[in-house]
C-alpha cells in the first residue's frame, strides 16, 4: 500500500489531505518567538549558486555604485530574469572560480539606501503581462520557482497553478504565521498579484492552522495534516494537482508573496528577510529582522554560539540548506540560519545497537524511540559510512508521495530517462528527498542524485 | 584518545597516495569496527540518522542468538538422549559448542577472506552483510557436515551467488541459502537421510535421527508431539528446530524494524492456508499432517523469519513483500507435500521466490508507472 493518503479534493473552498508518512527529527535549538535586534554589517553578498542553473551575466562592474533594487546581473539563458541589489552601495568584488564562473558578488553598503522606485498603476488595472513585466523588472521574479526541475520559473510558461506552502515542517524551521504576523495585508496584496499569473493559486496550511492564512481570499486553501515533509510544497502539489509531463507549476514562499504585495503597493523591492537563527549550539535561538545577502557574523554574535569546536553554519534548514561559513552571508531564499557542531570525532563501538541513545534514530535499533519527548543536539557526523543499498522500506517511510523512491533513485543513477519520467521525476525536488538522505542506512546521497537527474532532464527534455 | 592516535599512526601507510593504499579497505574494516569514523556530511542533509549497516546487521545477529544458543544446546541434547548417557545442561551445551564453533570459525574465516579480497580488488569498503551470512550458514547445516564442506559451500555462495552478481546489495539469491543448496545438491548423502541430523549418528550405532518431515516423507510415524516441535527438542538443521526461539528473534527483528513483518506474516498466512487446504484433501501422511504443525516443524519458521526477510534478495516494494511472503509460504508447503525427495521445502521455496522477487517488484513498479501515464492521458484529453 504505497499510497497512504486520503485526499478529499472536490474543488471546494477547502480540501483536506492527511499524510501519514514522514519523520519529525527532534532537534534542539528551536527559535523563541521573539525578535532580537543587532547591528547590521555593511558587507553584503549575493551567491549565484542560490539560483540553480542560472549562468549570471553582469550588468555592473566592480567598483560601480549601485542602488537598492538596481539590477546587477541577469540570467544568460533568459535575460528577462534580473537579479537586483538588496542594498545601496558599491559593488566591491566579483569573486570568480574555475572557468571564470561567478561564485559571489560582494557589495559594501553605504547606509544611504538609495532606492530604485517603479511607478505602478493600481494592481486591478494591470494585465497579466504587465504584472509579469513589473515582477521581472523589480527583481521579484526569482522568488518564483518551478516544478518540474526546482529552478527559477521560466516567465514564458503559463503554469497550471501557483502553489504556496503556508507552513514549514523542516527541523527548526521558521514559523510562517509568526513571520507574517505584521504582513497580512501585504500577503493578501501579493496573492491578488499572483492570481493574475495563473488560473489557480493554492495555499496549503497546517490542519490545525488558526492564523489569518486560513482566511486569505482568492486562493484555494488546503488543510494538510502531517509531519515533515508535509510542509514541502512539492509534496503538497503531488496530492493537490500533480505535475504531469509537459506541465508546469510555480511555487513561492509565503514571505515572498508578502514581498510582492509590498512591491505592488510601494513600487520598491523590499530586501528584508525575517530569519530564524536556530540549532543545538545556538545559545538564544530567536528571530531577527535581517536583509537578503547580509553577513551572518553579527546575527550569530547576537544569539551566541556555545560550541567549543568547529561549527557548521547553514543557510536554510539542516536537511536541505547550503553550507556557509562565519564570514558568509544570508542566502536569497532562506528564512532560517541553522548552526550545528561539526561531528568530526570518533565514537568507539558507536555502531552497537541499543547504546548511544543520544543520537536520534528513526529505526528502533537505538533506544531513542523510547524517549519521544527528548530533543537532540545532533551534529554533522555521518554516523557510519556509505554502503551498498541493502535495507528496503526506509525510504518509503519518509516520502509521503505515490513515488517509489528507491526505484526512482536507481533509474536516476542509471540515467534512464523514460523510466525516470514514468516514476515521477517531474514531481520531485531534491528537498523532498532530504529525509531519504537522513534516514538511509547506507548513507546514500539522495538529494544530490535527484538534483543531477533533474539537470539531466533539463538538458535532454527541457 | 591514545588508542585512536595509535590506530591513526598504524593506518598511515594505507593513506591516500601511500604505498599500501589499495589495502585500505581491509584496514578500514577493522578500524570502523572499533570506531565510528569521524566523517562528516559534505552534501545533502547535514545531519544523519544514528543507524548504519553495521548496526543493522548486528541487530540481526542479536536476533539470531537465541535460536543459535538453543541450537548449540539441542545438538548436545539430541546426542545424549539418543545415546542414552546421563547428562547435564552444561554437558549438552559443551558438546554442541565443540561441534558448532569450528563451523562458525570456518564460515566466517572463508567468507570474510573472500569479502576482504573483493573489497580490495574492487576498491570499496567491506560491506557488513557477511556478518549475518557467516552466522546463518552453520545454523542451517546438519550437525555432522564436515568442515571442509562448510568452507566450500561458503566459498561457492560468496563467489557465485554474491560477488559474481556485483557484491552486497546486488545478489539475486540469499547467500546463506545458496551455501546450503550447494551442499544439498553436491553432497546429498551429508545433507539428507537419517544419519546426519543428530551429532555422531553415523558413528554411534544407537543414534539414528531422522527429521520429522523426513519420517513423514518415508511413510513412517512421527513420535514427537507438537509441543516438542514448538520447543525445538527434535532433530533437524542446527538452529532451525525451535519455533519458540525463532519467534523471539522475529520479535526482535519486528520491534527494531530491521526485518519485514509483511514478509513474515505473508509467509505464515501462505503456508497456513496451503497446509489447511491439503488437510482437507488428506490423500497421504504429508497432506494430512496438521497445518499448525507444518508451521512449527522443519525450517519453515527459521526460513521465513531470517532468510526470506533478507532485504536484498526479497521483494523490495511494500506490496511486493506481501506477495513474495505469501508465495514463499505456499511453495514451501507445496514442495513438502508433492516432492518427498525434498522433505524440507522452505529452502527451495525461498530460493525460488528470490528468483521471482525482481519480477514481482517489476509489476508493482509498472503499476505506478501506469497510474502516472493514465493521469497524464487524462490531463491531455479535456473532460467532456
Amino acid at each position: 500500500m504505497p499510497y497512504i493518503c486520503s485526499a478529499k479534493n472536490n474543488h471546494s473552498m477547502s480540501a483536506d489531505i492527511t499524510l501519514r508518512k514522514g519523520l519529525k527529527i527532534p532537534l534542539k535549538g528551536e527559535a523563541k518567538k521573539e525578535f532580537v535586534s543587532y547591528t547590521t554589517s555593511n558587507n553584503f553578498t549575493i551567491y549565484p549558486d542560490d539560483f540553480h542553473g542560472v549562468v549570471p551575466k553582469m550588468f555592473v562592474k566592480e567598483g560601480e555604485v549601485i542602488a537598492l533594487g538596481q539590477p546587477i546581473f541577469f540570467s544568460k539563458a533568459n535575460p528577462e530574469i534580473q537579479f537586483v541589489s538588496p542594498v545601496s552601495g558599491k559593488l566591491s568584488k566579483i569573486v570568480r572560480g574555475a572557468k571564470r564562473r561567478i561564485l559571489a558578488i560582494e557589495i559594501v553598503a553605504d547606509g544611504k539606501d538609495k532606492t530604485t522606485k517603479h511607478k505602478i498603476p493600481a494592481l486591478d488595472k494591470l494585465s497579466p503581462d504587465e504584472v509579469k513585466s513589473f515582477l521581472l523588472a523589480s527583481g521579484c521574479w526569482p522568488f518564483f520557482k518551478q516544478r518540474p526541475y526546482d529552478v527559477v520559473a521560466n516567465p514564458q510558461n503559463t503554469p497550471k497553478g501557483i502553489f504556496i506552502s503556508g507552513f514549514n515542517t523542516a527541523p527548526l524551521a521558521a514559523d510562517v504565521a509568526f513571520v507574517l504576523e505584521a504582513q497580512q495585508e501585504d500577503f493578501q496584496n501579493g496573492i491578488n498579484a499572483l492570481a493574475k499569473l495563473a488560473p489557480k493559486v493554492h495555499l496549503s496550511v497546517a490542519a490545525d492552522d488558526a492564523s489569518f492564512l486560513s482566511n486569505v481570499q482568492g486562493v484555494e486553501v488546503h488543510r494538510i495534516k502531517g509531519i515533515h515533509p508535509a510542509g514541502n510544497v512539492g509534496v503538497q502539489i503531488h496530492h493537490i494537482d500533480p505535475v504531469n509531463a509537459g506541465e508546469t507549476a510555480w511555487v513561492i514562499n509565503p514571505e515572498d508573496v508578502a514581498r510582492i504585495g509590498r512591491f505592488f503597493a510601494t513600487g520598491i523591492f523590499d530586501p528584508s528577510r525575517t530569519v530564524a537563527v536556530v540549532g543545538p549550539v545556538v545559545k538564544k535561538p530567536s528571530y531577527v529582522k535581517a536583509r537578503i545577502g547580509e553577513a551572518v557574523a553579527p546575527l550569530l554574535e547576537t544569539v551566541g554560539i556555545s560550541a567549543n569546536g568547529q561549527i557548521r553554519i547553514i543557510n536554510g534548514d539542516v536537511l536541505s540548506g547550503m553550507t556557509t561559513h562565519a564570514e558568509g552571508n544570508l542566502g536569497f531564499y532562506n528564512n532560517a540560519l541553522s548552526v550545528l557542531a561539526e561531528g568530526n570525532h570518533y565514537r568507539m563501538f558507536g555502531w552497537l545497537p541499543f547504546v548511544g541513545s543520544k543520537i536520534f534514530s528513526m529505526s528502533r535499533t537505538s533506544l531513542s524511540w523510547l524517549l519521544p519527548k527528548r530533543n537532540y543536539a545532533l551534529d554533522t557526523n555521518m554516523n557510519g559510512e556509505e554502503r551498498a543499498l541493502v535495507v528496503t522500506g526506509e525510504m518509503e517511510q519518509v516520502l509521503p508521495m505515490d513515488v517509489f523512491p528507491m526505484q526512482l533513485l536507481k533509474e536516476c543513477m542509471a540515467q534512464n530517462i523514460e523510466k525516470m519520467e514514468g516514476l515521477g521525476i517531474y514531481e520531485v525536488a531534491p528537498e523532498d528527498f532530504a529525509l531519504v538522505d537522513y534516514a538511509s542506512t547506507s548513507k546514500i546521497e539522495a538529494q544530490a542524485i535527484i538534483r543531477e537527474a533533474l539537470d539531466l532532464m533539463i538538458k535532454e527534455v527541457g | 584518545m591514545k588508542l585512536r592516535e595509535r590506530i591513526d599512526a598504524l593506518k598511515k601507510p594505507f593513506g591516500k597516495g601511500q604505498k599500501l593504499e589499495r589495502f585500505a579497505p581491509a584496514v578500514n574494516a577493522f578500524d570502523t569496527f572499533l570506531f565510528v569514523p569521524n566523517h562528516t556530511t559534505h552534501k545533502g542533509a547535514h545531519i544523519r540518522d544514528g543507524v548504519d549497516l553495521k548496526r543493522t546487521m548486528v541487530t540481526v545477529i542479536i536476533a539470531l542468538l537465541p535460536a543459535f544458543l538453543y541450537g548449540v544446546y539441542n545438538t548436545g541434547y539430541q546426542y545424549f538422549i539418543q545415546s542414552g548417557v546421563a547428562f547435564t545442561f552444561w554437558d549438552a551445551l559443551l558438546h554442541g559448542a565443540l561441534k558448532i564453533m569450528p563451523m562458525v570459525v570456518v564460515s566466517y574465516g572463508v567468507g570474510l577472506a573472500i569479502e576482504f579480497a573483493f573489497a580490495i580488488y574492487r576498491g570499496h569498503e567491506v560491506n557488513e552483510g557477511y556478518l549475518v551470512t557467516g552466522l546463518l550458514v552453520p545454523m542451517i547445516m546438519p550437525i555432522d557436515i564436515p568442515l571442509w564442506m562448510v568452507g566450500l559451500s561458503v566459498a561457492f555462495a560468496v563467489l557465485i551467488a554474491k560477488e559474481a552478481f556485483g557484491g552486497t546489495g546486488m545478489n539475486i539469491l540469499n547467500p546463506a541459502l545458496t551455501a546450503r543448496a550447494f551442499a544439498f545438491f553436491a553432497y546429498p548423502t551429508y545433507m539428507s537421510g537419517n544419519k546426519v541430523w543428530v551429532s555422531e549418528a553415523s558413528n554411534v550405532d544407537g543414534i539414528s535421527g531422522e527429521t520429522i518431515l523426513g519420517s513423514l516423507a518415508a511413510g513412517n510415524d512421527v513420535s514427537y508431539s507438537s509441543f516438542d516441535m514448538f520447543m525445538g527438542a527434535i532433530p533437524g538443521s542446527i538452529a532451525e528446530t525451535s519455533t519458540l526461539w525463532v519467534l523471539v528473534g522475529a520479535a526482535i527483528l519486528i520491534l527494531t524494524g530491521v526485518g519485514s513483518w509483511r514478509i513474515m506474516l505473508g509467509g505464515v498466512l501462505g503456508a497456513a492456508a496451503t497446509a489447511f487446504l491439503f488437510n482437507l484433501w488428506g490423500a497421504n501422511a504429508l497432506m494430512s499432517f496438521d497445518w499448525t504443525n507444518h508451521l512449527i516443524v522443519g525450517g519453515f519458521a527459521f526460513g521465513v523469519v531470517f532468510m526470506a526477510t533478507d532485504p536484498v534478495s526479497a521483494a523490495q516494494t511494500t506490496k511486493g513483500k506481501w506477495i513474495y511472503g505469501l508465495l514463499v509460504g505456499v511453495f514451501c508447503i507445496l514442495i513438502r507435500v508433492f516432492n518427498p525427495a525434498y522433505p524440507e521445502g522452505v529452502m527451495l521455496a525461498i530460493l525460488l521466490m528470490n528468483v521471482f522477487a525482481p519480477t514481482i517488484d517489476h509489476y508493482v513498479v509498472e503499476g505506478n508507472i501506469k497510474r502516472r501515464n493514465k493521469r497524464l492521458n487524462a490531463s491531455l484529453t479535456p473532460a467532456s
